[in-house]
């Protein structure tokens, strides 16, 4: 498991990208990727292409990051999921906090 | 309350400085226990000193030296004995052991090892190689000690954590498995929590007879999941007792836990709602994995899904109360879980899974054997391991009303105490009836008279009939035949809703008249609607043998009431209960 960022050209648009299982243990990782900056970010994509997995503490993480970005106000995109993701994701029925693709 | 040590408060223990010690040299030549005395002395220790076995054992005990050179050949007792024996003294404590010996051979080497020796120093001294051997070994010493310190206060640590966990663990059991789970027709399986695994498994009943089961999964494990346990059940419990509808509780509950718990902490749940007075079952979904209405019918498995967020993330604006309606028949099965179930692993790291669980259903035969065979096919796909920590099911059967018993408690109040002659008025007008539900307050009037209160369940029971009949099918204008099929079913649910949604105009009025004696008591309650009514002179006498009325649930009422008299245009109905010398 591992969590990179990176900034979009224009330093508006924050890319957090998740490998291998995404659980409690990226907790304190996945919150510096979005805390830890200077540039203020307008909008969010969490990549989950890498990540084969998510658990509910992971949901909490997402959670904590949609509150630090505005609450409802946020613009958060989790993208790429796979089908397993997908169906967590559905479950809590999350596509009404997130913009899921 | 002692104050807890945190473990990084932990510093290397006091005692040793790293290079000199108190040292004890055992060794019977005046000549070589001086000499080496000296050179100690030199480096800056301590000495302490003895010239046979004997006597190193007595000096040992009153002068605790941090490290021992002892001779190998002394008189009365030899080193090695004498090793055995202070090695014995020192206990946990580690005193390194250096044998002093002008034997050359492998053998009498070995045995200075054999016998407890940490190491061995050849005469004659080197002072050189007698200082890094002792700098060595004062060092090992000191990261001992401070590792045994470390030790003893990790053990204390944990040894409280399981002591308040255990706490904790007995008052969330109480607090989480409660209610009326053990009534007959519910079965459940909770696993064997060593530590809380964050389920929680509520079953109650409404004062008008409903069954409400709660199944309830936080985030996380551990203490951090059991917190939000407390103010769930606390919720659940009193508004259930105090009569309110699934709506109003689920709604209590997220807000409650959306105010208190932190934001990724939260509560997957299924709530189901089941009357078995009207075979209704309400059902609300907030990301838990479908769970399973079973028909007994025609053996048909009906997922009810996962229609919501979860609990505690949205504030009470955003939060959705909209449940599913189903029709339920005698020995219908409910059957909720958690995703542990799901999430079961074996030993190939395959998980349960969804298949697995469904396929149960599929190759069951005997309903009254599902419960079991899930548990069984669980067990077997785990095959090598107990039933893992996160799994929990609750089945529910449907029953009639009256096989439907939990316990009653006692006879509350003296007769004549509390409000005893008195009438109250209560109209409702469309904005409050599109959006409150009075009976709650209600109830909570007609209970200030003890009395009344054993009869709480009943009363309530009536007093919900007869509003809803007032509500549905005086203002709303529903037809009750639309029940009749599964599709109209749904169809008078939707309609409720958006007709109580749109609603402009229309009333009911409540009345209660109470009269209490010595020893008895007379409640009327009148309830008028302002809807067409019903022809009810053509039923009168005969109206439980109406099929087109049942709807009304007037069967159930007379079973209860001492009379029921419809009245005006059928749109005003008088109920009175008759208790001790007023009957």
């Amino acid at each position: 498991m591992s969590v990179s960022s990176s900034l979009s050209a224009d330093e508006k648009e924050l890319r957090i990208s998740i490998e291998g299982r995404f659980d409690f243990s990226s907790h304190s990782e996945f919150r510096k990727a979005y805390e830890d900056l200077d540039a203020r970010v307008d909008s969010y994509i969490v990549d989950m292409s890498g990540a084969s997995y998510l658990d509910s503490s992971a949901l909490g993480m997402l959670l904590l990051l949609r509150d630090y970005a505005g609450g409802d106000d946020s613009n958060i995109c989790i993208a790429d999921c796979n089908d397993d993701i997908k169906k967590i994701l559905a479950i809590s029925n999350f596509e009404q906090l997130f913009t899921i693709k | 309350m002692e104050t807890p040590v945190l473990v990084s408060e932990l510093s290397v223990a006091d005692g040793l400085s790293v290079s000199t010690a108190k040292i004890l040299i055992a060794d019977d030549s005046n000549t070589d226990r001086l000499l080496l005395k000296t050179i100690l002395i030199k480096q800056g220790h301590e000495v302490v000193v003895a010239s046979d076995g004997h006597e190193a054992i007595e000096v040992f005990r009153e002068a605790r030296p941090d490290v021992v050179l002892l001779d190998a050949l002394m008189p009365k007792m030899d080193g090695f004995e004498a090793a055995e024996k202070i090695r014995q003294l020192a206990g946990e404590v580690f005193v390194p052991i250096i044998f002093l010996t002008s034997l050359q051979s492998t053998d009498s080497l070995v045995r200075c090892l054999d016998a407890g020796g940490d190491d061995f120093l050849p005469k004659p001294y080197n002072s050189v190689i007698l200082q890094a051997k002792l700098t060595a070994f004062i060092r090992m010493a000191e990261m001992h000690r401070t590792m045994q310190s470390q030790r003893d206060l990790i053990v204390a640590h944990n040894d409280r954590l399981l002591r308040e966990q255990e706490i904790a663990k007995r008052v969330f059991d109480k607090v989480a498995h409660s209610g009326c789970l053990d009534a007959d027709n519910i079965q459940y399986s909770l696993s064997p929590i060593a530590i809380f695994n964050g389920d929680v498994a509520l079953a109650g009943v409404s004062p008008s007879g409903n069954l409400m089961v709660l199944l309830g999964d936080f985030t996380g494990h551990g203490l951090d999941a059991a917190i939000g346990a407390m103010p769930l059940a606390q919720t659940f419990y009193s508004m259930l007792e105090k009569g309110f509808s699934l709506q109003d509780i689920l709604r209590e509950i997220n807000e409650k836990l959306h105010d208190i718990l932190p934001i990724d902490v939260f509560c997957c749940a299924v709530v189901a709602d089941i009357d078995f007075n009207n075979s209704v079952m309400q059902v609300w979904n907030g990301g838990l994995p479908d769970c399973v209405l079973y028909r007994a019918l025609d053996s048909t498995v009906i997922p009810l899904k996962s229609q919501h967020i979860p609990f505690g993330i949205r504030d009470s604006d955003s939060f959705d109360d909209s449940v599913d309606t189903f029709e339920i028949q005698v020995d219908d099965r409910l059957f909720l879980w958690s995703d542990g179930i799901h999430e079961a692993t074996n030993s190939d790291s395959e998980m349960f899974g969804e298949e697995r669980l469904f396929g149960v259903f599929e190759e069951n035969t005997k309903p009254e054997q599902l419960f079991d065979e899930i548990n069984e096919a669980l067990a077997d796909f785990l095959s090598d391991k107990t039933i893992s920590d996160d799994v929990s099911i609750v089945e529910v059967r449907a029953v009639s009303p009256g096989d439907f018993r939990t316990s009653q408690s006692g006879f509350i109040g003296s007769k004549q105490a509390g409000p005893r002659d008195w009438t109250l008025k209560y109209e409702l007008r469309p904005e409050t009836l599109s959006n409150f539900d009075p009976l709650p307050m209600l109830l909570h009037i007609l209970i200030q008279v003890p009395y009344l209160r054993n009869f709480g369940g009943q009363i309530f029971t009536v007093l919900t009939e007869l509003y809803t009949n007032a509500l549905e099918h005086g203002v709303l204008q529903l037809d009750s035949s639309l029940k009749d099929s599964p599709v109209g079913f749904d169809e008078y649910y939707q309609l409720r809703e958006q007709r109580l949604l749109q609603l402009q105009e229309g009333a009911i009025e409540i009345q209660f008249h109470y009269k209490g004696t010595d020893n008895g008591g007379n409640l009327k309650i009148i309830i008028e609607d302002s809807g067409d009514g019903f022809d009810y002179k053509q039923f009168d006498g005969d109206l439980h043998n109406n099929v087109r009325y049942s709807g009304r649930g007037i069967n159930l009422l007379r079973s209860i009431c001492d009379s029921i008299e419809y009245s005006g245009r059928g749109n005003i109905v008088r109920a009175s209960f008759l208790w001790g010398d007023s009957q």
